[in-house]
């Protein structure tokens, strides 16, 4: 064999050398994005972990009969108001007595939820027989507590930026050695609704405006979806009415959602006068904005199912109708299926359009139907971000969580769905 | 159906006929929302933009270089009428879509060309998922990952440069509205790289090209029209983006190219406009849907020029 074949030139050298590092290049560039996705995750996650626990103290509260129900009546509502800051008060100072004067009182009692007196009136309502006892009862810490249990307050800090002061840190820690500080599951977090507080605020009224905002979105977007795809691929002749809904619902998809926000606000509220700020309205612009994306994909199923299976159909006499939905539909229908839930999540996660239409509001309440009034998961987490308390960062990256959770778990249903039901032609 | 069986073929025929046209009659019904939800947009937007140019003149809005919608509550009080100029806005935006392309495109279009020339088909299986997976991923997400995490890195990075950077600088939501858009922009390529015939590729590998000089001289120069059409689609994404600018940029309407700067947008503009009271005459809640015409507009207007450039392209090696 010739030397030259058998030695590279160094212009050769040069070209395959040029060749790794374009194939580098690829691989840095595939690297910085999952690096980035990771870090998001890690960030939000580390930040967000926390919020699942919160801190609780433990106070010996005497549950005086003068107190709570001077008159022996044993009325649930007088319960459940009775003034308890006393007696919660007078418990902290069997741990911390040198805390006498006003203002160091009003200090101590800062330490402990706003909620708690809520917490301790729904305690005795349920069991009244109680009262004339005392017991050690464990009520949330407030936020700044909870923080500094947490370890995400910085204790070098100057005071005077510090909302927990040297005085509170020293009595937590009083506390603390007593054994009377516990973390425990943050119940509060999955079962009620936005509060100021941030130990009090939890995502079930955000969840349940979600749910309900989707169960909209899908009893319209499913049906006209997979309807208009019926038509368009199975009925429809190739003429310019054809083509004009075509290029509408390609474009559709290309509207940034904010507009389809404006549109809910100009059409459906101002008007239709439908309720503002309601899943009802929420879920119908929803609906518009998972439309194109249900019916294209559904067309691509449709368009997979071969000619053959129409044939035999209309072969053996069925109409065009027969055929259609006693065997075409219903073969396309997981893939459709599929096509609807992938959009639904795009719609779970969706935020503009929905502050437009008003679903942006402080909502204790839990919405018992899609006409009461509701917020949705992303734009709850959209409302926390902008909260000036530091107690919130914890939830919103708690908040995100559970929303990539109910992503994920959509997506895997959407999967688990093509796997087990769709055939391959 | 049950008609046919007893030989009453002419009764239960015309019965049938009726049937199968009430039914296309509903299909026809359903596939005519799509229209008549263009229509709606359409005519909303342009019905409240039309007031809109009734009190503001349709040049000061798109000429005005100062935006300042606040409206007076008396007539008498000085800067009585605010300043809708929607220029300092269109440079916020296109300010951040720039950033965010700089990042988006070399990323997109590299992971692109990696995964469909290069990457075995198990990589491949791996990666693409994981990609899909960042475009899954809520926007407001990406908001609060920027505002939370991205800002305030860049802004100490900066002030250890030396520099004065806001803390609502144009840079940290363009960066982080890059890689949102990376994968919408590595699909695209991926799906327009692998339309390019592999015969293309045969011959450049006949004359003695590496790979990467037949990709770089023969696949994508054949693939550019397509790659152009994703990254226009990209951008249209990038202009109607609400969530990242929203929680990541500023709401000072600044007329700058500095990065570093706090930009508004138009989508940030149209959120702080119309949440909240608001009053459906006065020009500050009107002027959200003339803003909003605007970039309806501009995204439909790049979206229709990117889907015909990469038609024709896929038509051009069908």
């Amino acid at each position: 064999m010739p030397d030259y074949l058998l030695t590279t030139s160094p212009q050769m050298a040069k070209r395959h050398k040029r060749h790794s590092r374009f194939q580098w290049y690829g691989r840095v560039a595939i690297a910085i994005s999952i690096s980035f996705m990771v870090l998001m995750f890690t960030a939000i996650f580390a930040r967000g972990l926390g919020a699942f626990q919160k801190t609780m103290i433990g106070v010996d509260v005497e549950f005086a009969q003068s107190v709570i129900d001077p008159q022996g009546t044993r009325v649930q509502v007088d319960l459940k108001q009775a003034n308890y800051k006393p007696l919660i008060l007078t418990g902290l100072q069997e741990v911390v007595p040198d805390a006498t004067e006003r203002k160091a009182r009003n200090r101590l009692y800062k330490l402990v939820s706003g909620g708690a007196v809520f917490d301790l009136g729904e305690r005795v309502a349920a069991n009244p027989n109680m009262i004339g006892t005392t017991k050690r009862v464990w009520i949330a810490a407030s936020s700044e507590v909870d923080l500094y249990i947490k370890g995400k307050i910085d204790e070098n800090l100057d005071e005077a930026v510090r909302r927990l002061k040297d005085q509170d840190i020293a009595w937590v820690n009083q506390l603390k050695a007593e054994g009377r500080v516990k973390k425990k599951f943050n119940r509060v977090f999955f079962t009620s609704g936005d509060s100021r507080a941030p130990e009090m605020a939890g995502i079930l009224s955000a969840a349940l405006g979600s749910f309900f905002s989707l169960l909209v979105c899908f009893l319209i977007a499913f049906p006209l979806g997979i309807l208009t795809a019926v038509y368009l691929e199975e009925y429809a002749k190739k003429n310019r009415l054809t083509n004009l809904i075509e290029v509408n619902i390609n474009n559709l998809a290309a509207v940034p959602s904010i507009v389809f926000g404006l549109l809910g606000l100009a059409v459906f509220l101002n008007f239709f006068n439908l309720p503002r700020s309601t899943p009802l309205v929420g879920g119908m612009v929803l609906a518009l904005m998972t439309l194109p994306t249900i019916i294209i994909a559904s067309r691509s199923i449709l368009r997979s199912i071969p000619q053959s299976t129409r044939d035999a159909a209309m072969g053996l006499g069925a109409s065009k109708t027969q055929t259609t939905f006693h065997h075409i539909v219903p073969l396309a229908m997981p893939g459709m299926l599929t096509g609807t839930i992938l959009g639904m999540a795009r719609a779970l996660g969706e935020t503009a359009p929905l502050l437009m239409i008003g679903m942006v509001a402080f909502i204790v309440d839990v919405p018992k139907g899609v006409t009461d009034v509701a917020t949705s998961l992303p734009v709850q987490i959209f409302l926390w971000a902008d909260s000036p308390e530091k107690g919130f960062v914890e939830l919103t990256s708690a908040a995100i969580m559970v929303l990539l959770m109910f992503l994920i778990l959509m997506n895997l249903f959407a999967v688990y769905l093509r796997r087990r039901l769709e055939r391959r032609w | 159906m049950s008609g046919s069986r007893d030989f009453t073929l002419r009764r239960s025929n015309r019965r049938n006929q009726i049937k199968e046209y009430g039914i296309q009659a509903v299909l026809i019904a359903c596939s005519f929302v799509a229209i008549f939800t263009t229509i709606g947009i359409v005519a909303s937007l342009a019905f409240e933009a039309f007031h809109f140019f009734k009190k503001i003149p349709l040049t000061e809005f798109i000429f005005g270089l100062e935006w300042s919608p606040q409206t007076a509550l008396r007539s008498d009080q000085v800067g009585a009428s605010g300043k809708f100029g929607v220029l300092p806005l269109l440079s916020g935006t296109l300010l951040i879509s720039f950033i965010a392309m700089c990042v988006a495109t070399p990323l997109g279009i590299l992971s692109a060309v990696y995964l469909a020339e290069f990457a075995k088909p198990k990589t491949r299986n791996l990666i693409k998922p994981m990609l899909e997976l960042l475009a899954g991923i809520p926007t407001v997400v990406y908001g609060f990952f920027a505002a939370l995490v991205v800002a305030p890195i860049i802004r100490s990075m900066g002030s250890g440069a030396g520099f004065q950077i806001s803390s609502e600088s144009a840079l940290a939501a363009g960066l982080v509205m890059g890689i949102m858009l990376v994968p919408f922009i590595s699909s695209l390529s991926d799906d327009v790289l692998n339309a390019v015939p592999q015969a293309l590729r045969d011959a450049s590998y006949g004359m003695g090209a590496t790979e990467t000089e037949t990709i770089t001289k023969v696949v994508l120069p054949a693939a550019t029209p397509g790659i152009i059409g994703s990254l226009l689609l990209a951008i249209s994404r990038a202009i109607g983006e609400t969530m990242i600018v929203v929680m990541a940029a500023g709401l000072a309407a600044n007329l700058t190219a500095n990065p570093f700067e706090a930009v508004t947008t138009m989508t940030v503009q149209i959120v702080t406009l119309l949440t909240g009271d608001q009053e459906f005459d006065s020009a500050k809640t009107l002027a959200a849907f003339a803003i909003a015409l605007f970039l309806l507009v501009l995204t439909l207007g790049l979206n229709i020029v990117a889907l015909r450039i990469v038609n024709k392209y896929k038509k051009k090696y069908a």
